[in-house]
């Protein structure tokens, strides 16, 4: 298809759709062909802007398209057939929803006049994603195809960002109209807040100035408004300290001495203990989500609660807050920062300096491989230029606590729906948003065998992807809980797997193992040093616990910190003295 | 009546929404959805045409208290169809709903069904000789009122419209 004369043209649907799709400057669409698209792929076939890549299972296509967009800020593209091709799209969509990840996912549709009708591969996608799409469209004229897409992608990308799902009947596909791609949109219901209401900032500016333990609490609305510059000069300016959000991680330089690392069920003992005793939380583009803030009644206590979000229906959802402040989190960071000016700090951050002191991040390292320790290791030895994408479970607590993130971006995880399965294939679209530092994919047990089938996909693009596989042979997460709150009755959390590194070369890509601690550094040298994708196993203590951690709406005063003398299975004869305390520090 | 009854019942007001949404596919089935998906009550929901034929005006009555309430107001502003919501309770606001009750009659009891109909300004639309059905027209109040009048006379089948409502024109001091 050539570029001059494509427009003012009789097109078919298939035509205008991926016209439309180049138009918006679409690089890539992860997908999966089937009945009612064939005649999209027939279109691609010819089309050189555009790169397809086929991943093994729809759900992938979802979670490597989101994986794209977190990486790159640019909204993902999925195209998949109708039926089981959209009901497999249905939990990618949710994880992107929570996570408020822009996406466009294209489905095929049965033809109009089918619809309705049981017919082969129908279901009702559009009725299905409503409640966890930003929007959704049924395309019911070939006519109305392009605005649809450039309305599409508008609504995706803007305000608080969101998966879109537009569903393609195949008659439309197939029907022809003349091509123009809309310049401009228009949309009369649809208008957003983006500068924040001056006097909201102002009451806002004499709350900061009043304050003597003020914390800026920061989540991934920071990072999807592109404002972790701002973020990171207002901190600096006002001498305020930094807690993050799981989905914040990576906002805000974490060897920045005024960085708490991450806040909430398993955040540091210092970032719940600053926020305990905050006179001042300012809330940045974070929603008081329950992980964060356990029990609602006792949440920082004692604070004046600012809160600037995009999204209305975000304040005051959870907890009362004194000073909202509606709009972009990037245009309000600009907006306060003329009106603040730095403040007294110092004895609030010597006291947090004491509890970081008295509680830091550790665990006891022994001769078999701790979790934390294989984090620790990969955050030395990339210095924290990686993106890391993580699954779900302990090993994505563990990673948000001993990686010391740099930049925005780097961070990639499903932490809204909590979706196990979610890294292998988030890290393929991460691959192909940026080629500047290494993709590091991180699963546990569990969630690599969730999505293992896009090890193909993978391997057939050669996608130089670090696949780490954290092996304890356990569910853990919910072994954890099972331990501490159930009695220690584990029900369905002992899972077998695959011997990984035959499964890599099965597959196609080469595989390390390490079992004992000493070789854990080896091999995550072998596997960064690989030019292409590989898979390195490390074969953990079956029994760990994340902590620090403050038990499912409980308070901060219910806060456990690491035992003194975890013994774990294969080391009982050593005296838990003789296993050695590991620090991690974040700023 | 102590403060925590009175509280209670102050924190469980009806609120009678109305907004205006653009006349697109789905439209009624995201608002119904979001009442819904969030565990928020509807007790009645009306839609119909407006002037204009691109946009769709919808009344909606619900309960809440006044948490849930400005949550109701913001989700259904964030829908991506919305133009406009209205709380209606804060304002000074006309509201109608119609009725058709059938009611078991026979010779003894038609007169007085009658007579209660005349007092509610109702009409009687059809008429067997076991059943009458009544058309009622008012306030929700005033069709809750007439509803309960003809009880006694057993009530067969009854349909009900919902609410709809507008604001009222202000009309300068009085």
């Amino acid at each position: 298809m050539t570029q001059q004369n494509s427009s003012q043209r009789l097109m078919s649907g298939a035509e205008i759709f991926v016209r439309s799709l180049v138009e918006e400057g679409v690089e890539v669409i992860f997908g999966y062909p089937g009945g009612v698209v064939i005649g999209i792929y027939d279109v691609l076939l010819d089309v050189t802007d555009i790169k397809h890549v086929l991943t093994r299972h729809e759900q992938g296509a979802v979670h490597a398209a989101e994986g794209y967009a977190r990486a790159s800020g640019r909204p993902g593209v999925t195209l998949v057939t109708s039926g089981p091709g959209g009901t497999n799209t249905v939990t990618g969509i949710a994880n992107a929803y929570l996570d408020s990840i822009p996406l466009v996912v294209f489905t095929g549709q049965v033809p109009l006049k089918l619809i309705g009708n049981d017919a082969f591969q129908e279901a009702d996608i559009v009725g299905i994603t409503r409640p966890i799409t930003k929007h959704n469209y049924l395309v019911r004229d070939v006519k109305e195809l392009a605005s649809i897409i450039k309305e599409a992608f508008y609504v995706a990308t803007t305000g608080r960002p969101g998966p879109v799902l537009v569903d393609l009947p195949k008659d439309v596909l197939s029907s022809k109209a003349m091509f123009e791609y809309p310049k401009s949109i228009k949309m009369r219901t649809y208008d957003l807040p983006y500068d924040g209401h001056q006097k909201q900032l102002e009451k806002a500016a004499v709350l900061i100035a009043k304050a003597k333990r003020p914390v800026l609490y920061v989540g991934g609305g920071t990072i999807l408004s592109n404002a972790s510059e701002e973020l990171t000069k207002f901190a600096r300016k006002t001498k305020i300290p930094v807690t993050t959000t799981l989905n914040g991680l990576g906002a805000f330089p974490e060897s920045d001495e005024l960085s708490l690392g991450m806040l909430g069920m398993h955040g540091t003992w210092y970032s719940n203990s600053a926020v305990n005793y905050a006179d001042l939380l300012i809330a940045v583009g974070s929603r008081f989500d329950d992980r964060v803030t356990g029990k609602l009644e006792s949440f920082s206590p004692d604070s004046k609660k600012i809160h600037i979000d995009i999204d209305p229906t975000n304040i005051s959802k959870n907890v009362k807050v004194d000073v909202p402040i509606v709009g972009d989190v990037k245009r309000v960071l600009q907006q306060l920062m003329p009106l603040v000016k730095a403040i007294d700090t110092k004895d609030w951050m010597q006291t947090i300096n004491n509890w970081k002191e008295e509680h830091p991040l550790r665990y006891k390292n022994g001769k078999l491989i701790r979790s934390q320790y294989v984090i620790q290791k990969i955050s030395e030895l990339t210095k924290g230029n990686a993106v890391m994408v993580s699954d779900v479970g302990q090993h994505q607590m563990w990673m948000a606590q001993f990686f010391s993130y740099q930049q925005p971006r780097t961070h990639l995880t499903s932490g809204g729906l909590g979706t196990m399965g979610f890294s292998l294939p988030a890290s393929i679209g991460a691959a192909l948003a940026r080629n500047d530092m290494p993709i590091i994919s991180v699963s546990g047990d569990g969630g690599i065998q969730m999505n293992i089938q896009e090890l193909a996909t993978i391997v057939q693009n050669n996608i130089p992807i670090k696949i780490i596989i954290i092996n304890n042979g356990y569910l853990g997460m919910v072994r954890q809980w099972q331990e501490l709150f159930w009695h220690k009755r584990y029900s369905q959390v002992e899972l077998s797997a695959p011997d990984f590194v035959k499964l890599a070369d099965a597959y196609g890509l080469p595989g390390f193992r390490a079992s004992y601690t000493d070789e854990v550094e080896d091999v995550l040298k072998k596997v960064l040093a690989e030019k292409g994708p590989a898979i390195a196993e490390f074969k953990v203590v079956r029994e760990g616990n994340v902590y620090p951690m403050i038990p499912g709406g409980q308070s901060y005063n219910e806060i456990l910190d690491v035992p003194e003398n975890e013994k774990q299975e294969g080391e009982e004869k050593e005296l838990p003295e003789e296993l050695q305390f590991v620090t991690f520090s974040k700023g | 009546m102590d403060a925590n009854q009175a509280t209670a019942e102050q924190s469980q007001k009806k609120h009678t929404i109305s907004l205006l949404v653009e006349n697109k596919f789905g439209a009624l089935n995201r608002i119904a959805g979001l009442f819904s998906a969030k565990g928020y009550n509807l007790e009645s929901i009306t839609v119909g045409p407006t002037e204009d034929e691109t946009v769709s005006r919808m009344t909606i009555v619900t309960q809440g208290d006044d948490d849930i309430i400005e949550q109701i107001i913001k989700q259904l502003n964030k829908l991506i169809n919305t133009l406009k919501v209205i709380d209606l309770t804060y304002e000074s606001f006309m509201e109608r709903e119609l009725a058709l009750i059938k009611v078991s009659t026979n010779e003894k009891t038609r007169s007085e069904i009658m007579q209660i109909v005349e007092i509610f300004q109702g009409k009687i639309i059809d008429i067997s000789h076991k059943t009458v059905t009544v058309e009622a027209t008012g306030s929700g109040q005033k069709v809750d009122a007439i509803v309960k009048m003809l009880k006694p006379f057993h009530i067969k089948e009854i349909s009900r419209t919902g609410r709809v409502a507008l604001k009222r024109e202000f009309v300068g001091e009085v």
